[in-house]
């Protein structure tokens, strides 16, 4: 077999069927540069998604949850086992919430190998009072350098900083929805209730919003100080130990870890986050099925027109075999062609893809109430163009080697004799 | 020297129904040999040629070339030997209408690989000059006329010095003249390179012509 030929007669078909030529290669163009922009944006849409959730909260949360003892203290202690003694609804303790020796965890903690740092907070549930009316809410009480540092806060405020909770110990900055609900603005006093009846006065300094209802509408941020004294608490009083990682794929091991050797409560993000990587998921297979039948009908386009292009040059084929061209060559000069528009056809996709993903990533998204969104989010991953071009030319290699073996059975004799 | 030995050839069509095309043809050609094969149309003549062109091998019966039993040879092998030792005319040109002149005749050289590029180049331009068809080497070869065509053809079953020339009816697109100027060079092939020619024709003066004919009526050679 004859390469340099092959190529020779290959390129010579192509350049001379110009027209033709160019469909096939817009056909692959299409279909490597869509399912670029396609799975760029799908997984740029899933990582805002999954930032917005994430930057919110930590990879891992170490915290005491509420639970009831099973079995009361005299049962397990006594020898009489009829059951003389039953304590009926017994109730939780009362400071179940605190985590022992929390400060000394967290540097612990974040001296672990792959933990980027360790925020304590205290938090606990209270109302805001607007009058006569009570709205519930979180307020968390946060150390604010560490807070900046790990998650991002800075970056959610719309009004006021948050280095404006370290100027005085009445300060607190609240969410954007519930800062409506209860109807005040930068500067105002609102009173905050604990639900073991503290009172106190805050001044708002700031708003935040994530973007997700469910942190704007309720949450609230002081400092670890001023909700200590809030809920008439000493200074070693935390609740939650937010950690976060190098890695957050990390994070499901590390809980573990901390569960086993530290004997603390420790939930990792996939866990509290499981209904969101569903959606993950379901987003991901259908950027999958869409993507492939996109190449599918790209490979389909090319195996038609190299079809086409088979039976135009029947006669082409007849003569070449005639004067001692093997089968071999003829299926060399067909699927060159193939490979031909497939690298040229995918490498504009490439192109192409990368275009459009630009125009999208710029596209300007209508700024909803809670999307934290000035435009369309693009993931620019240079794997998902190798991809493209991968599959873009085997797909191309596929479709055209059927037809080329179909080519290289041609019975000259047939053809020749008419 | 025989060059092309045929023993005992016998075809059969199987489509629409089975009919015996070739019915034990028998017969050896010498080197240097101007053969005409002639006969009505239907009597097997073309299907004759195309067995001895190694094309067609769904037969029965031998046929050796040059010494070489080709008759059960595979496809490959067959085509190698096209290559190398036979050349072929046919009535339409067939050209590859993509390529130049110059590089429809260079192509069964290229794909033998005896010669370097260069080489291969000079020597399609000197079987061009032959066939008078060296002036046109440049053109596409879409662009000529029949006769033209048919020459540039020529030139091309005669890169490869092969050891025979076969045409199907060579002559029967073309005028008289044209005509006239391929039986010439046929001609000067077999007198003065002493290559072997086997054509079908209907055309009676070119028949007259040649070396020898060997007419053909259902089937079998009736005068050789």
């Amino acid at each position: 077999m004859n390469l340099r030929l092959a190529f020779h007669i290959a390129v010579t078909h192509l350049v001379t069927k110009k027209k033709q030529t160019v469909v096939a290669m817009m056909g692959v163009l299409f279909g490597i540069s869509m399912f670029i922009i396609m799975i760029s944006f799908m997984t740029g849409v899933n990582n805002f998604m999954e930032d917005m959730a994430m930057d919110g909260s930590p990879h891992v949360r170490i915290y005491n949850p509420l639970q009831v003892l099973d079995g009361s203290i005299i049962e397990k202690n006594s020898d009489d086992q009829n059951g003389w003694y039953v304590v009926h609804h017994q109730r939780p303790k009362n400071d179940l919430s605190k985590i022992r020796n929390a400060l000394y965890l967290a540097d612990e903690i974040e001296k672990m190998p792959g933990v980027k740092g360790v925020a304590p907070q205290v938090g606990t549930q209270v109302f805001f009072n607007n009058g006569p009316i009570q709205i519930s809410g979180v307020i968390s009480g946060i150390q604010v350098n560490k807070q900046k540092e790990l998650f991002n806060l800075e970056s959610k405020m719309d009004a006021g900083s948050l280095d404006d909770l370290l100027r005085s110990s009445d300060a607190i900055i609240i969410g954007k929805g519930l800062a409506k609900k209860t109807n005040v603005r930068v500067g105002d006093r609102v009173s905050v209730t604990t639900p073991a009846g503290n009172n106190l006065s805050l001044r708002i300094v700031g708003m935040f919003s994530y973007g997700l209802s469910s942190f704007d509408d309720a949450k609230s941020f002081a400092s670890i100080s001023t909700v200590q004294k809030l809920m008439m608490r000493d200074p070693s009083y935390i609740t939650e130990l937010h950690i976060k990682m190098e890695d957050y794929k990390e994070a499901r091991a590390l809980a573990k870890k901390l569960k086993k050797d530290l004997n603390v409560y420790a939930e990792d993000w996939e866990t509290a986050n499981s209904s969101l990587l569903a959606g993950d998921k379901i987003r991901n297979t259908m950027t999958g099925v869409i993507s492939f039948t996109l190449l599918l009908v790209a490979g389909f386009g090319i195996y038609n027109i190299m079809n086409m292009n088979i039976i135009n040059k029947m006669k082409d084929i007849a003569i070449l075999k005639a004067t001692g061209f093997q089968g071999n060559d003829i299926i060399a000069i067909f699927l060159l062609q193939s490979i031909i528009i497939g690298i040229i056809g995918g490498l504009s996709g490439v192109l192409a893809g990368y275009g459009g993903s630009t125009l999208l990533s710029i596209t300007p998204f209508p700024e909803a109430e809670f999307f934290r969104l000035k435009t369309l989010p693009v993931n620019f991953n240079s794997m998902f163009y190798i991809m493209g071009l991968i599959f873009g030319v085997s797909t191309t290699l596929f479709a055209g080697y059927f037809p080329a073996r179909r080519a290289s059975k041609i019975d000259p004799v047939r053809i020749i004799r008419g | 020297m025989t060059v092309l030995k045929a023993t005992n050839i016998i075809k059969y069509f199987h489509e629409p129904e089975s009919f015996k095309v070739l019915d034990n043809v028998d017969f050896e050609v010498a080197q240097g040999e101007f053969l005409s094969i002639v006969g009505k149309s239907g009597c097997g003549k073309s299907t004759l040629l195309y067995i001895l062109s190694t094309m067609d091998t769904d037969y029965d019966g031998e046929l050796s070339i040059k010494g070489e039993k080709l008759t059960g040879s595979k496809q490959n092998q067959l085509a190698r030997f096209r290559n190398k030792h036979l050349g072929f005319v046919f009535q339409f040109h067939f050209l590859l209408p993509e390529f130049t002149v110059l590089q429809n005749v260079m192509l069964p050289a290229l794909k033998l690989k005896e010669y370097s590029n260069a080489e291969i180049e000079s020597r399609a331009i000197e079987k061009l000059r032959m066939v008078e068809m060296d002036m046109h080497a440049k053109k596409t070869a879409s662009k000529l006329s029949g006769g033209q065509q048919q020459r540039v053809a020529i030139a091309r079953a005669l890169i490869n010095d092969p050891d025979v020339i076969m045409g199907d009816e060579p002559t029967g697109n073309l005028d008289k003249m044209n005509s006239q100027r391929v039986y010439e060079i046929f001609k000067q092939l077999t007198t003065i390179n002493h290559q072997t020619i086997i054509t079908v024709t209907h055309d009676p003066d070119f028949a007259k012509g040649s070396d020898r004919i060997i007419e053909m009526q259902d089937g079998r050679i009736v005068r050789a």
